[in-house]
């Protein structure tokens, strides 16, 4: 097991990737941030609360969705997952969405996403905001507008970003 | 994560961990219910019979906008106007159905064991939407799910099942059910139309007396006379009936607690449910019905895999 960030690195790395939004999103508008269920919503409630703090008076839109329903893979033998909440109280209808999600592999999981997301009406534009991106691994044309730290891992190997809400400590650790 | 069995034939099948991950799943289906679009593509490439020997309005609508809302394709089957009427075996008319490439079958039937029976001969899941006096297995999950969703839990409550025991599939499935998830169980209908040995078979209590189960209950689960089943009269007359067993307000109102009103529907008004309770706030019935779409599609979705895992 080699350790790809730190606690401290992957703070900087939040830090980073909040900073960013702002750049681009500023005001917030017409944004909507949507985490991933069941992983990437630990990223998102990160960013979430540091955007808070960086911009007090801004009302930020904030949801998690949850993709379980919407998986191409859910007659294989690893398919039938226990669905996760979904909670967007608010349509996405002509809003600038930002998907969050911890680690971009194959692209399966943002397909599903999008096509869950477009459920809840047409957004005028959709970005993605990843933790670790897995290049070469994509098995579909998705990559990420926002990126934490991009690895190049084989496939055998396994990415696993454990939260201190879930797992007791922060780090991005990669398993052989 | 799945369910212990291949096909949903009763109740007295699942684990208890298969009714909670049935409920798990229906709490997710649920709020897919009240989006702008009711609708998601899980089930897209799934075909579906609903294959109904025996009259049925609001089961056949539900597994039906169950079906449709995880995106499955539908067909319907109703035996009168086929050719069981010409003297069509079972296993013929679902093998005939079968050959058209069908994935599920749901199915009602007025003998008991049908479903059973069916799924020794045929290879997909089978979903039983009530045979005979045996079972409705999804009628008790999203009887449960509503008293869980009422209450809390379903753990350590009091239920009383009202009326005709005898003749019911959701009586005994809702026993099956409730007894499974740790709820404490009270028959009470008039003796004719409760089984003799209902108490040591399947540990519940028995009364004869509808004030005294109201009095101990959290839920009083009431259900239809179901005046077809019955051959010969069990009682002398509805209005009798209705007088020493019926549910209405001043019988509630005597109680020194507000307790939930249930009904399987369709209701006799004015026989074992009086309109005013009926139509109360004390009354989930709508409740039920909203929830019974959730809890077959979670059903559905649990079963539909083309290979299933077996624990």
């Amino acid at each position: 097991m080699k350790s790809i960030l730190t606690d401290r690195q992957l703070a900087i790395t939040i830090d980073r990737l909040s900073h960013q939004l702002i750049e681009n999103h500023l005001e917030f508008r017409d944004t909507v941030l949507i985490g991933l269920q069941p992983r990437g919503i630990y990223l998102s409630d990160r960013i979430y609360h540091n955007l808070k703090k960086l911009l007090p008076n801004t009302h930020i839109a904030y949801g998690k969705l949850d993709i379980t329903f919407y998986r191409d893979d859910f007659k294989s033998e690893k398919g039938l997952q226990a669905p996760n909440e979904t909670d967007i109280n608010f349509s996405v209808e002509n809003k600038r969405v930002v998907l969050i999600d911890d680690v971009l592999y194959t692209g399966r999981t943002i397909r599903s996403a999008m096509d869950a997301m477009l459920d809840f009406g047409r957004p005028a534009a959709v970005e993605l905001l990843v933790l670790i991106d897995r290049r070469f691994s994509r098995e579909l044309p998705i990559q990420s507008d926002y990126t934490g730290k991009t690895i190049d891992a084989i496939i055998t190997e396994r990415v696993k970003v454990l939260w201190k809400e879930r797992d007791g400590k922060d780090e991005v650790v990669l398993i052989a | 994560m799945s369910l212990s069995v291949k096909h949903l034939l009763g109740i007295r099948d699942l684990t208890r961990q298969d009714i909670e991950l049935i409920f798990q799943t229906a709490d997710q289906l649920k709020e897919v219910l009240q989006r702008p679009i009711k609708k998601v593509p899980t089930l897209r490439d799934t075909t579906i019979v609903n294959v109904f020997f025996e009259n049925s309005t609001r089961t056949r609508i539900s597994f039906e906008l169950a079906e449709k809302r995880l995106g499955a394709d539908v067909v319907n089957f109703s035996a009168s106007g086929s050719s069981v009427s010409k003297g069509e075996t079972l296993i013929d008319t679902v093998n005939n159905i079968l050959s058209m490439k069908v994935d599920m079958v749901v199915m009602r039937h007025s003998a008991t064991g049908a479903p059973h029976f069916l799924s020794k001969h045929i290879n997909v899941p089978i979903v039983n939407a009530g045979d005979g006096i045996n079972e409705h297995p999804t009628q008790a999950l999203l009887d449960a799910f509503s008293i869980r969703e009422k209450l809390g839990s379903v753990e350590g409550k009091k239920v009383a099942i009202c009326g005709d025991i005898m003749h019911s599939r959701v009586a005994l499935s809702n026993i099956y059910c409730l007894k499974k998830l740790g709820a404490e169980v009270t028959v009470v209908g008039p003796p004719t139309l409760i089984p003799k040995h209902i108490a040591q078979a399947l540990d519940v209590n028995v009364s004869y007396d509808i004030r005294e189960a109201l009095a101990w209950c959290d839920v009083a689960n009431v259900l239809r006379i179901q005046l077809e089943r019955q051959n010969m009269p069990l009682f002398s007359s509805l209005r009798e009936y209705s007088l020493a067993y019926g549910v209405n307000r001043q019988l509630l109102d005597s109680l020194q607690k507000e307790i939930v009103i249930m009904h399987p529907g369709p209701i006799n008004r004015g026989v074992e449910l009086s309109s005013d309770v009926a139509d109360s706030g004390q009354s989930i019935i709508l409740d039920q019905v909203e929830n019974g779409v959730a809890t077959r599609m979670a059903v559905l979705y649990l079963l539909a895999r083309k290979e299933p895992v077996f624990n």
